[in-house]
């Protein structure tokens, strides 16, 4: 029995027939396979997703430092998404409500009656305490149900404080996962913010957009960091410190980074398709990966400074960080790891860990959809199911004003040529294989089950099962918040990312103890029915 | 105390039946309270002489938890004792939400007495939503009237309902009691009513005629009982209260299909 049937083995038919599509077996790099993904979970299985609100206000709108961003509900759903995130934010203007929850905490009556008014006046109480430059209104499951018109609100507020208001129709129980609500804020975000500042393109200049990154644990500020050093503009980032007024200058950049593919594509294509911007899928987690974009971004605007500075930016980088590379690299050469997280991160940390000589034996996302997994080349393969048509997809037309002169086609194909992502993103199976296994939406049993068939060395996830893990004698370290750890990108971040994981596996903390279960029965009983005798 | 709800098409007369029907029972010395149901807040109007009343869900909204059962229980014609539940106005919130709430406060406020005879649910329109089936759900309402007409869709409606007192029949206490016909004038009315009846397997409790005086007791903000004992309509609607308060056939409705409803109108809707 190979790792994947040994995995599916307990399932009964229903769930195995599911099942059976999402866990795929990896044998050799390159062939393609198809995997199921971005589908309804099976109920009664311990996932790991969340819902459509989270992933349009905790993911996507939540980092936006100058934006109050409303949770329009009850308060359970703002309470339990406030600061979980580690989303940094540090605002020059002063306006930072990162710290903030917001929420209309909408009670029985509120259901009763209808919730307009009580947004209304938390609408206008947090614009005339906060002065923000814009407001976010995301709906919970009861909005929905009760059917409250937010749009009609924000319309409202717009008019009468003369600020920009949005309202995202983000209940929880959209889609199959935070995946759509992704979608959602990405739609609002085209649709109101990009490209409201009417500026004019400055061509030929080194203007970048980074997107898809959330600045967990600083991560943005340390990409912000390098790319100024070699000479680039960043113009907005989308949205990790990210500010609203950052964004509405967004158009006038010459190239978009994709860092998380999952959650901001559809900004970047619809960028592509408004304001001819190119993107290029990055990675910044690794140190190979982070050479790499950089010569590849260098590459893109083919100028001889910044490619001159590109080398030297690397150089330093390398050397500053030779010494504990060496050590770590000779601590964690060997090991097997499993990273079982999100929509992008299960790819982009398996290129850190290489670097340190850990290969990855067991990877998954919560949320990923195929062109995750397998590359964006199945996109035109990929049948939408009812839950994915729920979701409004958009369209924009070129802009008149704001089209940009882009890479000519020659020079566009031969960077493709050179595999250089643009417009592309490959996924995560063309890295993997060789007996490697990948679990789409994993859960609690499958996560057990393939520790205990491949027994790597440390195991990367998130907080709802980091110590389930540990319990079973394996350490884990956390990929959404770091553990309050961080940043982990670029090269510095990847010398704190490989301490992290040095410190977890030489101190196994969990293996060293015998818990009282493992030696005497902590549960007492009788056969009392002989019926059960 | 026998919790009584009462289910129609919207505008089939459920409140003016409900309440014509509770003048009688009051006459007759019950002690009666009629919860409305309807966001409107007009069921308990006639015998109030007025929509003079502070529905459940106003005061709650407005006094947060200080409610006293006096702010939203006024008495009317016959002691009867009134309370409208209220609720969101059209297009916004949700009623059914409303009425779970406000049921759930009246019980308690100690709204149901040991010493009431009657409960009535005056209840908006078809169960749309599980609010509105909350009378009938959690042992509240034991039995049910269904004011329909011998009009398509009043009927249509009926059988519509008696799937819904099915399903809550089957987990619950709840039971059809009959099928108020409130005549429309309509071609073979009584003996298509009385037909449908038996088909769902209850019975036309009783047929109330048309007759003007229902609206004349009305623009006058009475029961027909009180503008005018004497008259007809008040010895119809006396018959109803005994033939209720008399009642011992209470059934699982057994629904018909679209096709079996059409041919009973064929049957008996037809005058040739």
């Amino acid at each position: 029995m190979d790792a994947r049937e040994a995995v599916l083995d307990k399932y009964s038919g229903r769930v195995f027939k599911n099942r059976k599509d999402h866990i795929i077996e990896l044998d050799e790099a390159g062939i393609p396979k198809e995997i199921a993904a971005n589908s309804r979970s099976v109920p009664g299985l311990m996932i790991n997703r969340g819902c459509c609100y989270a992933g349009c206000k905790g993911v996507v709108l939540g980092p936006l430092r100058d934006t109050v961003v409303i949770t329009h509900g009850p308060i359970g759903c703002g309470y339990y998404t406030w600061g979980t995130r580690r989303n940094k934010a540090d605002a020059p203007d002063g306006r930072n409500f990162i710290q903030y929850s917001f929420s209309t905490d909408v009670q029985e009556t509120d259901i009763v009656f209808g919730g307009m008014k009580k947004l209304h006046q938390a609408i206008k109480e947090a614009v005339e305490i906060f002065h923000p430059r814009a407001v976010m209104i995301c709906s919970t499951c009861p909005i929905g149900l009760i059917g409250d018109d937010t749009k009609a609100v924000a319309a409202e507020v717009e008019k009468e404080f003369g600020i920009t208001c949005i309202a995202y129709s983000c209940e929880g129980y959209k889609g199959v996962s935070q995946s759509a609500g992704h979608h959602i804020a990405n739609n609002g975000l085209m649709q109101r913010v990009i490209g409201s500042a009417n500026d004019e393109v400055k061509e030929k200049a080194f203007r970048i957009n980074i997107l898809g990154e959330y600045n967990i644990g600083g991560d943005g500020w340390e990409q912000e960091r390098l790319l100024k050093k070699i000479g680039y503009e960043v113009v907005a980032v989308l949205t990790g410190d990210g500010s609203f007024e950052a964004l509405t200058h967004a158009h006038t950049a010459n190239l978009n980074l994709v860092q998380c593919h999952r959650s901001i594509n559809y900004i970047a294509e619809m960028m592509k398709t408004k304001y001819n911007i190119d993107w290029i899928k990055v990675n910044f987690i690794g140190i190979d990966e982070t050479i790499r974009t950089l010569r590849e971004i260098a590459d893109y605007f083919d100028n001889d400074e910044i490619k001159k500075r590109t080398e030297e930016v690397i150089g330093e980088e390398l050397e500053s960080i030779a010494e504990e590379r060496k050590f770590y690299r000779s601590k964690l050469e060997g090991k097997t790891a499993g990273v079982f997280v999100g929509g992008s991160r299960s790819h982009h940390y398996q290129n850190v860990l290489k670097d340190f000589g850990v290969k990855t034996v067991i990877a998954g996302y919560e949320f990923a959809h195929r062109d995750d997994y397998e590359g964006r080349e199945v996109l035109p393969n990929i049948k939408l199911d009812a839950d994915s048509k729920n979701i409004e997809t958009i369209t924009v037309q070129p802009d008149k004003e704001f089209y940009h002169v882009a890479l000519d086609k020659e020079r566009f194909e031969e960077l493709r040529r050179q595999n250089v992502e643009l417009e592309y993103y490959k996924g995560m199976f063309k890295d993997m294989g060789d007996g490697t296994i990948t679990v789409d939406d994993f859960n609690h049993y499958e996560t057990e089950k393939v520790l205990d068939i491949f027994k790597p060395d440390i195991f990367y996830s998130g907080i709802k099962d980091k110590y389930m893990i540990q319990k079973k004698g394996f350490p884990s370290n956390q990929l959404h918040s770091y553990d309050y750890s961080g940043p982990y990108a670029c090269f510095k971040g990847a010398i704190t990312f490989a301490r992290n994981t040095y410190l977890s596996i030489y101190a196994p903390a969990w293996k060293m103890i015998v818990p009282p279960w493992r030696t005497k029965p902590t549960l007492e009983g009788t056969m009392g029915d002989e019926n059960y005798a | 105390m026998r919790q009584v709800a009462i289910y129609g098409k919207g505008g089939i007369g459920k409140s003016t039946t409900t309440q014509n029907l509770n003048a009688g029972l009051g006459e007759m010395g019950k002690k009666i309270m009629i919860v409305g149901c309807d966001p409107k807040a007009d069921s308990t109007r006639l015998i109030l002489g007025g929509l003079a009343q502070q529905t459940v869900l106003d005061t709650l909204r407005e006094e947060g938890d200080d409610v006293d059962l006096d702010m939203v229980l006024k008495e009317g014609f016959e002691g009867i004792k009134c309370v409208e539940s209220g609720g969101p106005e059209p297009g916004v919130g949700c009623a059914g939400r409303g009425i779970i709430t406000s049921i759930n406060l009246l019980e308690q406020l100690g709204a149901y007495e040991e010493d009431l005879d009657y409960v009535f649910y005056d209840v908006l329109g078809d169960v749309v939503c599980g609010g509105f089936a909350m009378p009938i759900r959690e042992g509240k309402a034991k039995e049910i009237y269904i004011v329909c007409s011998g009009e398509m869709m009043a009927l249509y409606a009926a059988n519509n309902i008696s799937k819904g007192i099915k399903k809550y029949a089957e987990t619950g206490g709840v039971r059809l009691g009959g099928l108020i016909c409130n005549s429309r004038k309509v071609d073979g009315e009584a003996e298509l009513v009385e037909a449908v009846a038996k088909e769902l397997g209850t019975q036309m409790i009783h047929f109330v005629p048309r007759d003007n005086m229902v609206q004349r007791a009305e623009i006058n903000r009475q029961t027909v009982i009180q503008f005018d004992p004497s008259c007809g309509q008040a010895d119809e609607y006396r018959t109803l209260a005994n033939k209720i308060d008399g009642n011992d056939m209470f059934i699982i409705p057994k629904p018909l299909t679209q096709d079996r409803l059409e041919q009973l109108l064929m049957e008996h809707g037809l005058d040739t």
